[in-house]
C-alpha cells in the first residue's frame, strides 16, 4: 500500500495546475462501471470472492503504463481522515468506505484517474479533467478501459452491453458530468427552473455540496442518466449540448444582475471579500458561498485571471477533511471554523484589491 | 408547486422534494429528513431519484409492472432469487441478467427507455466470432452516425462492417 502522506504530498493535476480553468465550468469527469463475468458483483460476492476480485484488478491495472507509479489503498486500512480526504477529491465514494471486504482504489501518479474496486461494482474507472473536456476524458477513459480489458474478462452481454451490479448503469456503464459553477442562475432565483428543464432531456442535477436548487457554493453536478440504449458518443455530444444552453443561460443571467442589480452584486462581492480577508470563524458552507462570490469577481475580471486556480483549490481546502488534514489531527467543527477562517485569512492577505471599476467597463 | 406533506417512505412530514421526468414519465418523491438522510439523498457524492427508484422501490413499483409471475426463480450462478433482486434493486451476478430476463428488461425499460445497447463494445470478451450484428443494421447505424456527426460512432461502426465483410468471405473461401 501506498503512504498517504507521499500521496498528499504529491502534485495533482487538477489542484496544482493552470491548465483549463474557465468561467462557469469547474471539471469534467466521466466514469465506467466495469465487471467481470467470473465473479458474482461485490454486493453478492463472498468475502474470499471480494479479496480475489480485489487481487485480480490490482493486479491487471497496475500493469497499465498510465497507472505507473500509481497510489494503492486498501479502505479498511485508511484512517476515518484519510477516507475523508480521498472523498472530498472525488476520488473514492462514500460507498466504497462502507464496503466490506477487499474495498480498494488505485489512483493514478497525477490524481487524474481513479479505479474504485469493490465497491457497487467490481471497477469503477474514473477519468477527472479540469475545464469544460468531454472528448479527451472520453478518449483517456476508452484507451485505459481497453487495456483493462486485455487482461481481465468482462462481463458484457452483446444484447445488453456492459453488465452491472444496478441495471440504472447497463449498456454503455457510463456516467457522464460536468461540474458547473451557477451564481447568476442561482441569484436570480432561475436555478429551479432549469433544473426542470434539465431533468425533461433525461439529465439528472444535483448541488454539489448540499441539495436542491440553493446548492452550497452554487456548484452543480449536471449528468446523463440513461445508459442503455445510446452510443457513448451520443450521450457525450447530447449532454454537451445541454452543458453550453446552461452555460449560455448562465452568461445571460449574470448581465442580467449587472444591468439592473449592480449595486447589490458588488455589495455581495465587496462583502464576501471582506469576510474572506477577516473572518475568525467561517464554516464550510459560509466559506463556499463565499469563495463562490470571488470566483464571480474573476469572471467579472475584478480580480486578476491567475488567482483562479488558488480559488479552486481553496473551495477543496475549505472542506472539513482538508482543514483537518492541515491540522494533521481530527477536530471538532468549531476548532475546525476556526482554523478554516485563519487559513483563508492568510490566503486573502495576498490578493490584490476588488476592481470595481471593471465592471463600468463591461456595461458601457 | 404543490408539494405532499408526507414521507412517501415512512409517513412522517416530508421536507424534502423531488421530480424528475424521464422519457415523458413524471416520478415524485417526497421524503422527511431521516429517510432522506438514509436513502443517501444528502450525499454530495450524489444521487439520483432513478437510483432511489429502482434501489427502494422496485418492490412496489415491481408487481405492478410486470404481470408475469416469476417469484421463485433462482439464478443458479449465484444462488439470489427474484424476490432479493427486487428488495435490494440490485443483480446478484451477471448470469442474474440471463436468468431474469423479462423482469430485467421491463426494469430495464422504464429506467433507461431503451433495451438494447448500442455503444462500445467489448470485443475480446465477447469473443469476436459470435459478435453477430447484422451487416445491414451495422449499415444503418453507420448512416445515422454520419448524418448526426458522431464521426467516432462512424469510424466504429465502419470497422465492424469491414471485420464482419472480412469474416464472411473467410467463411465462404
Ligand atoms: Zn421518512
Ligand atoms: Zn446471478
Amino acid at each position: 500500500m501506498t503512504s498517504f502522506d507521499d500521496f498528499i504530498a504529491s502534485k495533482s493535476s487538477l489542484i496544482d495546475e493552470d491548465r483549463g480553468a474557465i468561467p462557469v465550468v469547474l471539471s469534467t469527469r466521466i466514469r465506467l462501471a466495469r465487471n467481470m463475468s467470473d465473479y458474482p458483483f461485490p454486493g453478492w460476492a463472498k468475502k474470499s470472492q471480494r479479496r480475489d476480485i480485489l487481487t485480480s484488478c490490482q493486479g491487471a491495472i497496475q500493469d497499465l503504463p498510465q497507472m505507473k507509479h500509481s497510489s494503492i489503498f486498501n479502505v479498511d486500512e485508511l484512517s476515518a481522515l484519510e477516507q475523508q480526504v480521498l472523498v472530498e477529491r472525488h476520488l473514492i465514494s462514500r460507498e466504497l468506505c462502507e464496503g466490506a471486504e477487499g474495498a480498494g482504489v488505485v489512483i493514478s501518479r497525477d490524481q487524474s484517474c481513479s479505479i474504485m474496486i469493490n465497491e457497487e461494482d467490481h471497477m469503477r474507472i474514473q477519468v477527472l479533467s479540469n475545464g469544460f473536456n468531454f472528448k479527451r476524458v472520453w478518449k483517456q477513459i476508452d484507451t485505459m478501459d481497453s487495456a483493462i480489458e486485455n487482461q481481465l474478462n468482462y462481463a458484457f452481454s452483446e444484447d445488453l452491453g456492459y453488465l452491472t451490479a444496478c441495471p440504472t448503469n447497463v449498456g454503455t456503464g457510463m456516467r457522464a458530468s460536468v461540474m458547473l459553477h451557477l451564481p447568476g442562475l442561482v441569484l436570480s432565483g432561475q436555478m429551479e427552473k432549469v433544473v426542470r428543464a434539465v431533468n425533461q432531456l433525461g439529465m439528472a442535477v444535483r448541488g454539489l455540496f448540499g441539495e436542491g436548487s440553493d446548492a452550497t457554493g452554487s456548484v452543480f453536478q449536471i449528468s446523463n442518466q440513461q445508459t442503455l440504449g445510446q452510443s457513448e458518443e451520443e450521450i457525450l455530444k447530447r449532454l454537451s449540448s445541454v452543458l453550453s444552453a446552461i452555460i449560455e443561460q448562465e452568461e445571460n443571467a449574470r448581465q442580467r444582475l449587472l444591468e439592473s442589480e449592480s449595486v447589490k452584486l458588488l455589495d455581495k462581492i465587496g462583502r464576501a471579500y471582506g469576510v474572506l480577508q477577516n473572518s475568525h470563524f467561517l464554516s464550510s458552507s459560509e466559506a463556499m458561498n463565499l469563495l463562490s462570490l470571488i470566483r464571480l469577481a474573476i469572471d467579472l475580471t475584478m480580480l486578476p485571471e491567475d488567482r483562479r486556480t488558488t480559488v479552486d483549490r481553496l473551495f477543496l481546502e475549505s472542506q472539513p477533511g482538508h482543514v483537518q488534514l492541515v491540522a494533521h489531527k481530527s477536530m471538532e467543527s468549531e476548532t475546525r471554523d476556526t482554523l478554516r477562517a485563519s487559513l483563508l485569512r492568510e490566503q486573502f492577505q495576498s490578493f490584490p484589491p476588488l476592481k470595481f471599476s471593471a465592471l463600468d467597463r463591461s456595461k458601457s | 408547486m404543490g408539494e405532499s406533506l408526507h414521507c412517501t417512505m415512512c409517513g412522517k412530514p416530508a421536507t424534502v422534494h423531488l421530480t424528475q421526468i424521464i422519457g415523458n414519465q413524471v416520478q415524485k418523491l417526497d421524503l422527511c429528513d431521516a429517510c432522506a438522510h438514509q436513502k443517501g439523498v444528502t450525499d454530495p457524492q450524489g444521487f439520483s431519484l432513478n437510483d432511489l427508484l429502482t434501489k427502494h422501490l422496485a418492490a412496489d413499483l415491481g408487481p405492478a409492472l410486470e404481470p408475469v409471475d416469476e417469484e421463485g426463480l433462482i439464478c443458479e450462478s449465484c444462488g439470489c432469487d427474484v424476490g432479493q433482486m427486487r428488495e435490494s434493486g440490485r443483480l446478484g451476478c451477471s448470469h442474474c441478467y440471463e436468468r431474469f430476463k423479462p423482469l430485467v428488461k421491463s426494469i430495464l425499460k422504464r429506467i433507461h427507455g431503451k433495451t438494447v445497447h448500442c455503444g462500445k463494445v467489448a470485443h475480446k470478451s465477447l469473443g469476436n466470432s459470435s459478435f453477430s450484428k447484422s451487416l445491414k443494421d451495422l449499415e444503418a447505424s453507420l448512416h445515422s452516425a454520419i448524418e448526426e456527426e458522431r464521426y467516432e460512432d462512424a469510424a466504429r461502426y465502419r470497422d465492424e462492417i469491414e471485420d464482419l465483410k472480412t469474416q464472411t468471405a473467410e467463411l465462404s473461401s
